[in-house]
C-alpha cells in the first residue's frame, strides 16, 4: 500500500526519531511510505487555542499536500489525526469555504494514527519487533477518546518479542499537557504531571510509551527534570526494534 | 401595547422573553430532531414474575430497606404488627383508605388522617403504615400516589420517623419506564428508594436525614 | 408606577437574545482561573478532601451505569430529546404554562437575575413571613435570590446538608451537586460545633452523626415553615408537572409542609412529556450520586386541594439563557441536568477545585455555560479564562448522560474569547508568528534551522530553561530534549533524496 506520512511539525523538527521508525516499520512490513516534503502543521495548535481564523489557511494546506499524495495518510500522532479528523471541517465551516470542508472530510476518512493503520487496515498486530525491555503504555486522551483506537496499541505492543508489559495506574487520566494549557495553567498541568509521573514510576517500568509525541514530551520532560531514570519512546520506535536495530536510548 | 412615551413599547417579562427566545432558536436552528429511542422501554420480566420480585427485594435491601415478604395478603397484618411492636411503635398514622385487613392483628394505636392530622400530631406518631401505587425492582423504588386511598397525602409519610409500606407482587414492575406508565403525572408523586439519605460528606452514602430513617417494605409475592 | 412585570423598552430592544444580570457577582468571577487556582493547587487539605470524594464518586458511578445494558441508548435520547426541546422551547413553554395555570400555579416571568429576585422577594413579603427555607437550587444560586431576600430583611436557609455547611461556615459552593465537597468530615464537625448553637458538644464526626445533627437543627424550622423556595430538576410541558430530585428529605419537607411554594426554573429545564422522564430518572441519579436511584423524587403539578402547598408560584428565568440559546452549538450547553459527572471525571477540576472558577457552575460544563451566559467582555473577562481551564481530555464528554460535546464547546468559546480581544496579546502575537511559519514549507525550514541553536544550551542532552514568553511556566518542573542534529525532514532527504 501507498502510505503519505504525516511527520508532524513537532516530530519532523524536535522529535524525528518517531517519524523514521514509523517509516522503517511499514517499510519492514512492505508497503510504499512517501513524505509530502511541503507538509508544515495541522494547524492542532492554533484550533485548541481558539484561533480558528489563523488555523484556516494551515487546514487548506495540510488538505491540498496530501489529498492527492496517497492512498491513505498516517501520522504517529493521536492528537494531530484527532485534529484532522474532528476539527478541520468545522474550521472550514466556520470559514465559509464548504468545498475545503467537505475535502478535509474526505482526506480525513484516509487518514489514521499509527495503530489504527497497523490493526484496522493493515490487519497486522505482530510487527515482528524485539524490544528487551519493562514498558508501560499511557494511552493518550486523544488516542482514547477522541479517535477511540482502544486496546490497538496494546495488542501491538503484547505482540513484541522481549518486552514486559506494566499496566500504568489511573492510565485513562491526562497527563496535564493540553498544548498551550501546560503554559497558560502551568500550575494545574503541573499537578496532573506530578500524578501521572507518580503512576509511571509504582510501575517500575523502563520505559513510558504512548502513540503521541506532545504527551511524551510533557511526561518525558517531567521525568528528566526528576532525573528519574525512566524515558519516554513513542510506540512507533517500539514497534521498529527489532533484534538487529534496536533505537538507541 | 403601546407606552406612554412616544416611540417606545411597553413589553411584558413573558412578552419579551418569549421574544427573545424565538429570535435566538430561530438563529440557533429551529429544526426539531427525531428523538432516538432504542432503549428498553420495557422490563427484563413481566410485572410480578419472580424475578422481578426477587430483584426488587435485592435492590431495596442493598439500600437499607428492610423487606418481609408474605406469600398471601392474610399475612400482611401479622406481619406490619411485628415490625411495629419490635420497633415499639406505639402510634401511628394510616391514610384514610387504607385496608383494614392489614391491621387486624395490630395492637399500636392508629392515628387515622382523617380529618387531616396537623403537623404536630404527625410529628408526635411513632410510624406510618401505607400502600403503594407501583414498584420498580430495578432500582428499588416504590412510588406513592398522594390521591391514592392507600397511599394518603405527602405529609403523613414524611413527618414520622418509620415508614412501613405494603407492595403487592402485581404493582411490581422491572424497569423506569414501565413505572412513568402506570403513573398519573397530576397527581402529587413521591418516588422514596430506601430511608432517607445523603451523600453530602466526602460523597458516601449515609442513611438517616430528614425523611423516615428507617423504612419497612412488607411485600405480598406468593413463592413460586 | 410602573408594574413591576412591565419595563419600557426601545422598540430596537425588543426580543434581542440578553446575556444575563449577575447582581451579587455569582457567574463573573473576580480573578482569572490560574491566578484562583493557584491558591487552591497549595490548599493541601483541599487537595486530599477533593481527591477523596471524587475518587469515591467515579468509583460509584462506574458500578451502576455498568448495570445498565441500554445506557448509550439513554444517552442518545437524553441527547435528542433535549435537541429537541431546544428547536421548540417558546411553544413547550407556553404549553407548560398553561397547564401550571389551568392545575392553580401562578406563572411569574423573569428577563434576569435582578427581576427573579424582585418577584420571589415581592411574593414572600406579600405572605408577611419573615424566614424561608430552601432546597438546593443552581437557578437560585445563580442569582443571588438569598443575598436579595436578606437585603429585604427575609432569612433564607438552606436545608441540604452541603448547601448548609457552606451557608452556616459563611463559604461559596465549590459543586453541583455537593456544594461543600471541598470539606471533609472533620470540618464538617468543627463548622457544625461552632455554628449550631443546640448542638451536642460531644459530637464526633461519624458522618451518621454529623446527618442526625442537621436534622435536630433543622426540624423545627421545617415543621413551622410558612413559605418554601425550591428550583426543578425537570418540568413537563404537556402536563404542568415539576419535579425536584433529592435524598434527605429536605426536599419533601420544603415542596410539601409550607402553605406557600416559589419554585424558580431556567427555562431550559423543560421536557416535552411525562415519559421522558423514563429517560431522565435513570440518566441523573447514576451519573450524579452514584445511585440507581436517589432516596427521593418529588413530582407535583399546580396545586392539588387537601395535599401540600395551597398557593403555588412559579417563575421562569431567562437570564442569559437567550443568549446561549442563539448558538447553534453552544445551545447544548442548555442540555445540561447537573449532574456533576463532568466535574467528578476531570482532572483539572480533581486539583483546581470548583472554586477556582468562581462561578456557582464550574467544572467543564461551567466552563462553557459561563461564558456564554455572561458574554465574553473584552481582552480581559475572567470569564474568558474559563474555556481554557482544560487540557480537552474529552473525559467530561465520556461521563456526560446527555452527550454534551464539551471539548468542542470548549474550543469553541476559546474561539469566542479570542474575537473578544480588544488589543493585541502576546498569546495573539506568537499565535500569528507561528501560523506565519507553518504557512510555508520555507518558512518552516528556517524555523526549524533557528531551533538547532538549542544544541547549544543543551549540552546534556536537556534543555533546563529558555527565555521567552511561556517558557518560565514550562520549565517550572519540565525539562525539554535538545533540538536533534538532524531534522526528520533532512534525514528523508539524506536516505531517500529529494522528495515528491
Amino acid at each position: 500500500m501507498k502510505i503519505a506520512l504525516v511527520a508532524t511539525c513537532l516530530g519532523d523538527a524536535l522529535f524525528p526519531r518517531a517519524p523514521r521508525a514509523t517509516v522503517e516499520l511499514l517499510e519492514r512490513l512492505g508497503h510504499e511510505v512517501v513524505f509530502p516534503a511541503d507538509q508544515t502543521c495541522c494547524g492542532q495548535m492554533h484550533v485548541n487555542t481558539g484561533y480558528l481564523d489563523l488555523a484556516l489557511p494551515l487546514v487548506r494546506h495540510h488538505v491540498e499536500v496530501f489529498s492527492g499524495a496517497a492512498d491513505v495518510a498516517v501520522a504517529p500522532s493521536g492528537s494531530c489525526v484527532g485534529c484532522v479528523r474532528h476539527q478541520h471541517a468545522m474550521v472550514a465551516r466556520r470559514g465559509g469555504d464548504e468545498e475545503l470542508a467537505r475535502a478535509a472530510e474526505d482526506l480525513a476518512h484516509r487518514t489514521y494514527e499509527l495503530s489504527e493503520l497497523l490493526v484496522d487496515v493493515l490487519g497486522v498486530t505482530d510487527v515482528g519487533a524485539y524490544y528487551p525491555h519493562r514498558v508501560t503504555y499511557h494511552p493518550t486522551c486523544h488516542s482514547l477518546r477522541m479517535l477511540r483506537v482502544g486496546d490497538k496499541p496494546l495488542r501491538l505492543l503484547r505482540e513484541v518479542r522481549g518486552l514486559t508489559l506494566t499496566e500504568l495506574p489511573d492510565a485513562e487520566v491526562c497527563c496535564g499537557f493540553g498544548g498551550t494549557f501546560a503554559v497558560k495553567n502551568a500550575e494545574t498541568s503541573t499537578a496532573m504531571l506530578a500524578d501521572k509521573m507518580a503512576n509511571v514510576l509504582s510501575t517500575h517500568a523502563e520505559v513510558c510509551t504512548a502513540g503521541d509525541t506532545s504527551c511524551l514530551m510533557h511526561i518525558g520532560g517531567g521525568l528528566s527534570r526528576l532525573r528519574s531514570g525512566v524515558r519516554t519512546v513513542h510506540l512507533a520506535e517500539i514497534l521498529a526494534s527489532t533484534a538487529d536495530q534496536e533505537v538507541p536510548a | 401595547m403601546v407606552g406612554a412615551h412616544p416611540g417606545t413599547v411597553v413589553v411584558s417579562a413573558r412578552d419579551e422573553v418569549l421574544a427573545r427566545l424565538r429570535a435566538a432558536r430561530d438563529a440557533g436552528g429551529a429544526t426539531a430532531p427525531e428523538v432516538p429511542r432504542e432503549y428498553r422501554r420495557s422490563g427484563t420480566a413481566p410485572p410480578g414474575s419472580a424475578e422481578v420480585v426477587d430483584r426488587l427485594v435485592e435492590t431495596l435491601t442493598d439500600y437499607k430497606a428492610t423487606v418481609h415478604r408474605v406469600a398471601d395478603e392474610d399475612d400482611v397484618s401479622a406481619t406490619i404488627a411485628d415490625i411495629l411492636e419490635n420497633a415499639g411503635v406505639t402510634t401511628f398514622v394510616a391514610p384514610p383508605g387504607l385496608p383494614a385487613r392489614w391491621l387486624g392483628e395490630v395492637t399500636a394505636r392508629v392515628r387515622p388522617d382523617e380529618p387531616p392530622l396537623s403537623v404536630a400530631k404527625l410529628d408526635a406518631v411513632d410510624a406510618v403504615v401505607t400502600g403503594a401505587a407501583v414498584a420498580i425492582a430495578d432500582t428499588g423504588t416504590f412510588v406513592l400516589d398522594a390521591l391514592a386511598p392507600d397511599q394518603g397525602r405527602r405529609a403523613i409519610t414524611l413527618v414520622p420517623d418509620h415508614h412501613v409500606c405494603v407492595v403487592r407482587a402485581a404493582d411490581v414492575v422491572s424497569s423506569v419506564p414501565e413505572g412513568i406508565a402506570r403513573l398519573d403525572p397530576t397527581h402529587p408523586l413521591t418516588f422514596v428508594s430506601g430511608p432517607s439519605a445523603t451523600s453530602d460528606i466526602e460523597l458516601d452514602r449515609v442513611e438517616g436525614v430528614h425523611g423516615p430513617r428507617r423504612l419497612d417494605v412488607v411485600l405480598v409475592a406468593p413463592r413460586a | 408606577m410602573t408594574d413591576p412585570g412591565v419595563t419600557d423598552l426601545g422598540v430596537t430592544d425588543l426580543g434581542m437574545p440578553t446575556v444575563a444580570s449577575d447582581p451579587y457577582g455569582h457567574l463573573r468571577g473576580s480573578e482569572p482561573f490560574p491566578v484562583a487556582a493557584r491558591r487552591s493547587l497549595a490548599d493541601t487539605q483541599l487537595r486530599q478532601n477533593l481527591g477523596h470524594a471524587t475518587r469515591t464518586i467515579r468509583a460509584k458511578r462506574a458500578g451502576v451505569v455498568a448495570e445498565v445494558d441500554d445506557w448509550e441508548e439513554l444517552r442518545r435520547a437524553g441527547e435528542g430529546i433535549k435537541a429537541d426541546v431546544m428547536a421548540r422551547l417558546p411553544e413547550l413553554l407556553v404549553q407548560f404554562e398553561e397547564a401550571v395555570t389551568a392545575r392553580g400555579g401562578v406563572v411569574h416571568w423573569a428577563r434576569d437575575a435582578v427581576e427573579a429576585n424582585r418577584i420571589v422577594v415581592d411574593l414572600v413579603r406579600g405572605t408577611g413571613a419573615q424566614e424561608v427555607v430552601k432546597v438546593k437550587s443552581m437557578a437560585t444560586q445563580e442569582t443571588g435570590l438569598n443575598e436579595a431576600l436578606g437585603e429585604a430583611g427575609i432569612a433564607a436557609l438552606e436545608t441540604d446538608l452541603a448547601e448548609l455547611i457552606v451557608q452556616l461556615s459563611d463559604d461559596r459552593p465549590s459543586h453541583f451537586l455537593v456544594p461543600a465537597i471541598h470539606r471533609n468530615r472533620s470540618e464538617i464537625r468543627d463548622i457544625f460545633l461552632r455554628e449550631m448553637p443546640d448542638v451536642d458538644p460531644e459530637l464526633t464526626d461519624e458522618p451518621r452523626l454529623l446527618a442526625m445533627a442537621a436534622r435536630a437543627h433543622l426540624r423545627r424550622k421545617f415543621l413551622s415553615a410558612r413559605v418554601g423556595i425550591s428550583g426543578v430538576n425537570f418540568a413537563v410541558a404537556d402536563t404542568g408537572t415539576i419535579s425536584v430530585v433529592e435524598s434527605e428529605g429536605n426536599g419533601r419537607m420544603c415542596l410539601t409542609l409550607p402553605d406557600t411554594l416559589i419554585t424558580v426554573m431556567g427555562v431550559e429545564k423543560i421536557v416535552p412529556t411525562w415519559s421522558d422522564l423514563e429517560v431522565f430518572l435513570q440518566l441523573l441519579p447514576r451519573s450524579s450520586t452514584g445511585e440507581r436511584m436517589n432516596p427521593y423524587t418529588s413530582t407535583w403539578s399546580g396545586v392539588t386541594p387537601g395535599d401540600g402547598p395551597q398557593t403555588f408560584h412559579l417563575v421562569l428565568l431567562d437570564n442569559g439563557r437567550s443568549n446561549v440559546l442563539a448558538s447553534p452549538d453552544g445551545r447544548q450547553a442548555l442540555h445540561c441536568i447537573r449532574c456533576s459527572a463532568c466535574l467528578n471525571v476531570c482532572p483539572v477540576y480533581e486539583r483546581a477545585g470548583g472554586h477556582a472558577y468562581g462561578s456557582v457552575y464550574p467544572g467543564p460544563i461551567g466552563a462553557v455555560l459561563t461564558p456564554q451566559l455572561t458574554g465574553i467582555q473584552g481582552t480581559d473577562d475572567v470569564s474568558a479564562s474559563l474555556p481554557y481551564a482544560s487540557t480537552l481530555c474529552g473525559a467530561c464528554f465520556d461521563a456526560c448522560p446527555v452527550r454534551i460535546d464539551i471539548p468542542h464547546l470548549l474550543v469553541q468559546q476559546r474561539a469566542a474569547a479570542v474575537d473578544a480581544h480588544t488589543r493585541p496579546t502576546t498569546q495573539d502575537v506568537a499565535m500569528r508568528a507561528a501560523a506565519a511559519a507553518m504557512s510555508s514549507p520555507g518558512r518552516f525550514s528556517l524555523v526549524e534551522r533557528a531551533l538547532k541553536l538549542g544544541r547549544l544550551i543543551g549540552r546534556s542532552g536537556r534543555i533546563r530553561s529558555v527565555p521567552g514568553p511561556g517558557a518560565a511556566a514550562w520549565f517550572g518542573a519540565r525539562d525539554m530534549p535538545t533540538p536533534p542534529a538532524e531534522t526528520f525532514r533532512q534525514w528523508w532527504a539524506r536516505t531517500r533524496g529529494p522528495s515528491s
